[in-house]
């Protein structure tokens, strides 16, 4: 049997847990996501739930909110067994949950986004009542009759919040819900959380970010490899120890020398501008900054405003009309495209990685062709030179320990973590004079992230520009010397992270897209 | 019980060439019941139809005319297809290229010699090449669909050609027939001592191997690969769809021109009316049946080959219509693209779970 919660944080061990788990064990094939996991949720209390990616988070909650069902093990509501059949029946129980990919129409208002997702059919007119009314109990802000497409990512999130709060919910499921929130989004969010918890509402908070958990949660359930490794009081652990247990070994720290001086300005980005993509794309707008030999420069910024663009536009991907725009080594490489910027030495490294970093259902090896065959001589007479693809790709395995069958495994089959350490290796051993990296430790394990975060600082201190595109803030500042925070399109100053204050830059990242103004909302509200 | 598909780890590499195999065989089947339905011998026709070709030697020089066309466009829309680029307008292309041919034996009438010949084939690549370029233009500059393009062509190639062989190019000999004049035996293709088999045979044989190489060790087999696959990664790779899509339709247009030239001056030695004869269609469902793969070509279009002369036996000994060949080849289609899913996912049987206990 897994630890059980320790008695003496149980206020009165006569009333029943509102969940307890005991036993859960779910199957896929090949797979064993959920191993004998147990462990039990008090009334209002904020319970973590703890783990790497895979470790089975994902699962054990789809089980709860009764998308699957468990193969073996018990789930008590209130005291009694129970059997959660399918996400309607676990609303009905009390059991709401906000997801992190939200699943709302861009095209209709909040109203309408709420009304959709309602079980019973309740009145346009009862409803807005009883969402203002919900929305001042929690002080969450939001208009009703906005539409979507106009909010900000946490503003979004509210709607989702309202809609699971609407049902009176005694369990609130909440994954990951700070991944896409500025640092003062993420207070306000906490201040809701705890004032629910206040009024006897569980919550089961999914997360890897541990100074959020110490700061908010009374307990925390860490899981690793689908096993529960302990359950734990997150106030009396430090970051360091949690992280240990999730990852199962110890955390190795970003070594690097200290007193380092840049070199010279290796990239140059000089009133970069490229119009939006389609109605919900972002343009980028006058762009500018350098970034020096052995520098790391850090791009913070909410997902949505413009990262995507900034990354093509420095690729080459999308060329810009001002060869001067974009400056390599002091080559204008501005309406270069991707192929000549790579032979001046520029990589990047793309957010998405199955199907824009690399070709899913090619091989490493044939993965490997495609970014480094002019750089490693690849390519011979126009033909192709497979052994020196397939020498370059096992390189690339061996030294960022890949796990992979080898160069001829498809890059489908390896896992997001795999397959981002292979891509990160195979731009940085092209030993870049200048490498752009979106989002380089997305939805990758904390073991392969510390791997990548050193490989970076690694290439940094051998002479190279490094800009890393980033929405995690911990990242940026562990990771960077320089931060800049792009909104909208707009990219602020940039600031040296040893003199950064985060409400600053949390407030950069808020930008336009932050709060709708008091005035503005009654000026809507007057108009209905 | 329910049936699930679950994705495969890898593509199967048994399945890809099972598939095809399986698919000429699960025709024969089919046609051998439905045959034996409508009362007629059944077994006689899947014979006639898929070995008789094969078990009489006479009957080989057929097959290997019928498949040197086939081969040859084939292997020019498989490039396209695996570039996910549906040029269906062989067939237009094929006619276009071996009137720019006749186009150039006309010019030169009865004088000048092999070279005639030479200079034809070139004009017919070319002009095969520039029909299969006006769905690229269309396609890169307007976004209009290439599917919907290259079969409106084909018919303009169609009234074209009537145009051509009814008016300037007709045989002021012919008595008043539309079609050009013969070919002087100079400027036709050499052939076989002794048989009908001339030398686009030959390169219909070599031509395999080549775009085996371009297309599995050069880069721009590479390109088109990774543009049918993954067109994102493919821009982030430095590789332009565009460019991608105009080589994709010329190649495919000048290997159907390439075709039409080699029957023109091979087989036929002139135009008529009855010139264009659906080898542009029919070398789609060679192209999927061997798997978009040359030397897949080269094999799938000589089974298709076999059905066209196996219906001309079946049409005498069990008297059914030529047509019939077009059924089975249709046929051969579906269950070909049908199939195609077993290559990457499997079929699994989940028995039924009992409820969970309450």
């Amino acid at each position: 049997m897994p630890a059980m919660l320790n008695g003496a944080l149980m206020p009165d061990p006569s009333l029943p847990a509102r969940l307890e788990l005991t036993g859960i064990t779910k199957r896929f094939p090949g797979v064993l996501a959920n191993d004998h996991v147990g462990f039990s949720v008090r009334p209002g209390e904020i319970h973590a739930l703890l783990g790497e990616n895979g470790a089975g988070k994902s699962t054990l909650v789809k089980m709860i909110y009764g998308i699957m069902q468990p193969d073996e093990g018990e789930i008590r509501w209130n005291g009694q067994r129970i059997t959660v059949a399918n996400p309607k029946a676990a609303r009905k129980l009390g059991i709401g949950m906000v997801f992190q990919h939200f699943s709302l129409f861009e095209a209709m208002t909040v109203l309408e986004n709420i009304a959709l997702g309602m079980d019973a059919n309740i009145p346009a007119r009862e409803l807005e009542s009883r969402i203002v009314a919900v929305m001042g109990q929690y002080g969450l802000k939001l208009e009703p009759h906005r539409i979507v497409s106009t909010l900000s990512v946490g503003e979004r999130q509210r709607i989702e919040i309202v809609r699971a709060l609407l049902l009176n919910p005694k369990l609130l499921i909440m994954d990951e819900p700070t991944s896409v929130l500025t640092p003062q989004e993420v207070e306000q969010l906490f201040v809701v959380l705890r004032k629910l918890a206040s009024e006897g509402c569980s919550i089961l908070y999914i997360s890897h970010k541990l100074h959020e958990i110490k700061a908010l949660c009374d307990t925390a359930t860490i899981l690793r490899g689908g096993k529960l490794v302990d359950t734990c009081d997150p106030k009396v652990e430090t970051s360091r120890s949690m992280a240990e247990k999730m990852i199962g070994g110890s955390l190795k720290d970003i070594q690097r020398a200290e007193g380092r001086a840049f070199g010279a300005e290796k990239l140059r980005v000089k009133n970069l501008s490229l119009r939006a993509d389609g109605p919900f794309g972002t343009a980028l707008k006058n762009i500018t900054f350098n970034v020096r030999a052995g520098e790391i420069f850090g791009i913070a910024g909410v997902a949505g405003n413009g990262q995507n663009a900034l990354l093509l536009a420095l690729s080459g991907e999308e060329p810009n009309i001002d060869p001067a725009a974009v400056t390599v080594n002091a080559v204008e490489v501005g309406c270069m495209e991707v192929r000549a910027r790579r032979q001046q030495g520029f990589a990047s490294v793309p957010e998405e990685r199955n199907g824009h970093a690399a070709v899913p259902v090619f091989s490493l090896s044939d993965n490997a062709i495609l970014t480094a065959r002019d750089r490693l001589g690849m390519v011979r007479a126009g033909l192709i030179d497979a052994r020196a693809a397939r020498t370059y790709a096992g390189e690339v395995i061996e030294a960022f320990s890949v796990k992979a069958t080898g160069p001829g495994a498809m890059a489908e089959s390896l896992s997001g973590g795999n397959l981002q350490k292979y891509i990160m290796g195979r731009e940085i051993l092209q030993k870049p004079q200048v490498l752009v990296v979106s989002q380089p430790t997305w939805g990758v394990d904390a073991g392969a992230a510390a791997s990548i975060h050193q490989a970076l600082v690694d290439l940094a201190a051998t002479g190279s520009a490094i800009v890393v595109i980033s929405q995690d803030l911990d990242e940026l500042l562990s990771l960077c010397d320089t931060l800049a925070v792009i909104n909208g399109g707009r990219l602020s100053m940039p600031t040296k992270v040893s003199e950064a204050k985060i409400d600053e830059i949390g407030l950069l990242m808020g930008g336009i897209h932050g709060e709708t103004s008091p005035s503005e909302i009654e000026k809507v509200a007057h108009a209905h | 019980m329910r049936i699930k598909l679950e994705k495969r780890r890898e593509p199967s590499m048994v399945m890809l060439v099972a598939t095809p195999v399986a698919s000429v065989i699960l025709t024969m089947l089919i046609g051998l019941v439905v045959f034996d339905l409508i009362g007629i011998n059944g077994f006689k026709a899947v014979v006639d139809i898929f070995l008789s070709p094969i078990l009489v030697s006479y009957k080989w020089g057929d097959v290997a005319l019928k498949a040197a066309p086939l081969i040859i466009i084939a292997l020019g829309l498989s490039v396209g297809n695996r570039a996910q680029v549906w040029n269906i307008g062989a067939e237009g292309q094929y006619v276009i290229g071996a009137l720019c041919a006749a186009g150039v034996g006309v010019a030169f009438g009865a004088t000048g010699g092999f070279f005639v010949v030479l200079l034809m084939v070139i004009a017919g690549i070319i002009g095969g090449g520039l029909w299969g370029a006006i769905p690229a233009l269309l396609r890169t500059r307007f976004n209009v669909n290439e599917i919907l393009s290259s079969l409106m062509l084909t018919y303009v190639a169609l009234q074209v050609l009537s145009y051509l062989v009814g008016g300037p190019w007709k045989d002021p000999n012919g008595r008043n027939f539309p079609a050009t004049a013969p070919l002087a035996p100079s400027q036709t293709l050499p052939v076989w001592p002794g048989s009908t088999v001339h030398l686009g045979v030959l390169v219909a044989l070599i031509l395999p191997f080549v775009f085996w190489v371009i297309m599995s060790r050069s880069e721009f087999g590479y390109q088109v690969r990774v543009v049918g696959s993954s067109p994102v990664a493919a821009r982030h790779g430095g590789f332009d769809a565009k460019r991608t899509i105009w080589a994709s339709l010329i190649i495919s247009g000048a290997m159907a021109g390439l075709a039409g030239t080699l029957e023109f001056t091979g087989v036929l030695h002139k135009i008529d009316l009855g010139f264009p004869s659906g080898y542009g269609f029919t070398a789609i469902i060679v192209a999927f049946l061997g798997r978009l793969n040359p030397i897949g070509c080269l094999i799938a279009g000589t089974v298709l080959a076999v059905t066209y002369v196996g219906g001309q036996m079946a049409q005498t000994s069990v008297h059914i219509p030529n047509s019939t060949a077009g059924i089975f080849q249709a046929m051969m289609l579906f269950f070909i693209l049908a199939s195609d899913i077993l290559v990457r996912y499997r079929i699994r049987v989940i028995p039924s779970v009992k409820a969970v206990a309450q």
